[in-house]
């Protein structure tokens, strides 16, 4: 097995993707003859090798995949609220009755500061990203296994699967968010232009969700206990985020401690530009620093698993 | 010319005690703690512990497929065909070796791969096209002709839950017949359907590779084989036995294993063994009437199959057989799990089992046997064409004649009458 690597990183020829008959050529009329025969001229050799040190994501073939993405994604927005009565009313009511109850629970018996906005809308915002985030993470974990047989059956780049995940949440957050803006208006806030920030924050929360989504989602694949440990993780983890409490609820001392998880950075921004008011750009510069960390390090660790996968989900 | 497909020494090994569906942490906590008792055991008998862990499905395959060549694989169950597939479509990765493929691909490996069961006909048209690779510019492109090919139009925008099993298997080969890749492999998704369906699916892949696109096509249907292949290899254990044009090659293949003069074979080292059982069965012999083995019995005679075997403990034997044509298409099977004789017998660790069948009705030719051996509580030793052996024709009809092979493998007797009223 280690010769054998050895001997395979000695080969001039280790990329996957080379062009058109790299590897011959070209002797006279049969070589070019064979060339038409294999179609246009953009379709790739394709190498593959046992026992290869484990590579990168091969991007090219990721975006190649990309209408794939959409279907998947599609397909489990159509999917997700078939046969329910109530339908797509579950996504706002969700966050809606999460709302009440913590209006009730922490803004009025635990009498929670809300950094002077009313708890209700206060909560909400911070509801909404954390739910797209939960639900996110959540599905994310359990679509290669849910996904098995696709898994066994075909190829495709894996990361495809859980990104689709991912994705798929967002359509949820944007009816959510519909509900949000209702309830800002009930309460006489001003639509500001920091309102334009949402979007891009929306995409490093989504990013952020698919460092542990793709992490998560290969674990599973190997140690099913990931279904039973990730709902209490994730509990765990809202407390640990500031949803139902501000930043300042928490001693000074012990802030630097909540800055090292990126959701608090990313839900403080989003909070702060949902009411117009001062972004901490050192938190959420962090924030962003830390999902490039994670990214790194769950995509390495998805390469790594993700070739097992046909064999053992 | 340049081959279009190269294999360079493939080899997939697969841990054999790694392939329960999954773990828990608790399982490994549970082995890791088992970890010095069984390290002591592997002590003892070191060189049997190891064969068992690891399991070579594929070793040191090499071959070149050109363009424009129909390429049959042909093995026994466990012989590596699937894992080759596997391996060639990317679904899993070799161990070692090198494959080149200078072109598009496309596998069928089950039909309707991807489809949704909530989702309508359209929609799991886009779903599984995307899933086995087409841009969706392209599954709009040819969106009409994929509907055409399986006439579903009227239920187009129903959901793939409600059509019926013909319908569901038509629309998913609809939409992997229209993948156009330079090169195609199929497993044996021909298997299903009905005879039309079969016939059209047929009659797609020969389109398919006389409009020059390669195909490797891996089927246990020989007829399917003969009338697409042009060339053909045969895997037997992982390794490549055989190769060459498909009629050679299926000879060959046919042959192998089975023993069809002398009518006894050795089971302990069977290569057609599923690979995981407990070898249990040592030797099958058939006989016709007297006491010694023959492999050549004549239509109408007795065949008694006497299979021996050994186990590590007493148990009361079942024994199941299925017969089969040199194509592998099961005529009969003959299972004591369903007549229960032998369940009040004495449990014996070694005994020899014996199928006695009055009247071997099968039109002459070359057959091929299937052996299951378990006990009450389900099969432990599987050997798939254990044995092989002629059929003679006999005067059974009193002309000299009989049907022939290609109108079916039984013989059945009838009495003929006229109604003139």
């Amino acid at each position: 097995m280690k010769a054998l690597r050895h001997e395979i990183m000695e080969s001039p020829m280790t990329t996957e993707e080379a062009p058109p008959n790299a590897e011959t050529p070209p002797c006279g009329a049969a070589a070019s003859a064979a060339g038409s025969a294999i179609g246009a001229p953009r379709v790739p050799t394709l190498v593959i090798e046992g026992g290869k040190a484990l590579r990168g994501f091969d991007f090219r073939d990721l975006w190649a995949h990309r209408d794939l993405l959409y279907f998947l994604a599609w397909r489990d927005v159509k999917v997700r609220y078939k046969q329910t009565a109530m339908g797509v009313a579950w996504v706002i009511l969700q966050p809606l009755l999460t709302m009440a109850i913590f209006t009730v629970l922490f803004g009025r018996l635990a009498k929670v500061p809300s950094d002077g906005e009313p708890y209700p809308i206060f909560v909400f915002a911070g509801l909404l990203p954390w739910t797209y985030f939960n639900q996110a993470v959540t599905t994310a974990s359990n679509s290669l296994v849910g996904n098995a047989a696709l898994i066994t059956k075909v190829y495709f780049p894996r990361l495809v699967i859980p990104a689709a995940a991912v994705c798929a949440g967002l359509v949820d957050f944007a009816i959510s968010a519909s509900i949000m803006f209702l309830m800002a208006f009930h309460y006489g806030m001003p639509f500001g232009a920091s309102l334009l920030l949402i979007p891009p924050l929306m995409a490093l929360t989504a990013l952020f969700a698919l460092c542990v989504g793709m992490w998560m989602s290969a674990l599973n694949v190997k140690y099913r206990d990931v279904r039973y440990a990730l709902p209490f993780l994730l509990q765990i983890w809202m407390y640990l985020t500031p949803i139902i409490y501000p930043l300042k609820f928490i001693p000074e001392r012990w802030r630097w401690l909540l800055a090292l998880n990126p959701l608090s950075g990313m839900i403080q921004a989003f909070r702060a530009a949902v009411f117009g008011r001062a972004i901490d750009w050192s938190g959420l510069g962090l924030a962003c620093a830390m999902t490039a960390v994670f990214l790194i390090a769950a995509g390495w660790s998805f390469r790594r698993m993700e070739r097992q996968f046909a064999d053992i989900v | 010319m340049q081959p279009i497909i190269r294999v360079e020494k493939l080899g997939k090994r697969y841990a054999i005690g790694r392939r329960e569906n999954f773990v828990t942490i608790r399982d490994m906590v549970a082995s890791a703690a088992l970890a010095p008792i069984r390290a002591l055991r592997r002590l003892g008998n070191r060189s049997e512990d190891r064969g068992t862990e690891n399991f070579w499905a594929l070793k040191n395959v090499s071959f070149e497929v050109a363009p424009g060549e129909v390429l049959g694989v042909i093995g026994r169950n466990g012989a590596g065909k699937s894992t080759l597939l596997k391996i060639l479509s990317r679904i899993t990765e070799p161990t070692a070796g090198r494959i080149e493929l200078h072109g598009r691909v496309g596998s069928l490996l089950e039909v309707g791969t991807g489809f949704h069961q909530e989702l309508t006909g359209r929609e799991n048209i886009f779903l599984s096209g995307a899933i086995m690779g087409m841009r969706r510019a392209e599954i709009i492109r040819k969106f009409d002709e994929i509907v055409a090919f399986a006439e579903i139009d009227d239920f187009i925008d129903t959901p793939v839950k409600r059509y019926s099993s013909g319908m569901y298997v038509r629309l998913g080969f609809a939409v992997a017949a229209h993948l156009d890749p330079e090169i195609l492999l199929v497993d044996e998704v021909l298997a299903v359907g009905d005879i039309a369906f079969q016939k059209k699916c047929l009659g797609k892949m020969g389109e398919v590779a006389r409009g020059g696109r390669t195909v490797l096509f891996v089927s246990h249907n020989m007829a399917a084989i003969e009338a697409l292949c042009t060339r053909c290899v045969m895997l037997s254990g992982g390794a490549l036995a055989a190769s060459g044009d498909p009629m050679t090659v299926m000879a060959r293949y046919v042959a192998e294993g089975a023993a069809p003069d002398t009518g006894a074979a050795d089971l302990a080292a069977h290569p057609g063994r599923r690979p995981g059982d407990t070898p249990t069965m040592t030797r099958v012999e058939l006989r016709s009437g007297d006491e010694k083995p023959s492999g050549a019995i004549r239509l109408g005679d007795p065949m008694e199959i006497r299979v021996s075997y050994r186990a590590t403990r007493p148990l009361r034997p079942v024994l199941g057989s299925v017969i089969k044509t040199s194509y592998g298409a099961p005529v009969f099977c003959v299972s004591d799990r369903f007549c229960s004789q032998l369940a009040e017998c004495a449990p014996l660790a070694e005994a020899t089992i014996i199928c006695r069948i009055e009247r071997l009705m099968l039109i002459p030719g070359t057959y091929s046997i299937d052996l299951w051996l378990g006990d009450a509580t389900g099969d432990f030793d599987v050997i798939f064409d254990a044995i092989g052996f002629e059929v003679l024709p006999s005067d059974l009809t009193g002309t000299g004649r009989l049907p022939p092979p290609n109108l079916g493998a039984v013989f059945c007797e009838a009495s003929w009458s006229i109604d003139d009223r």
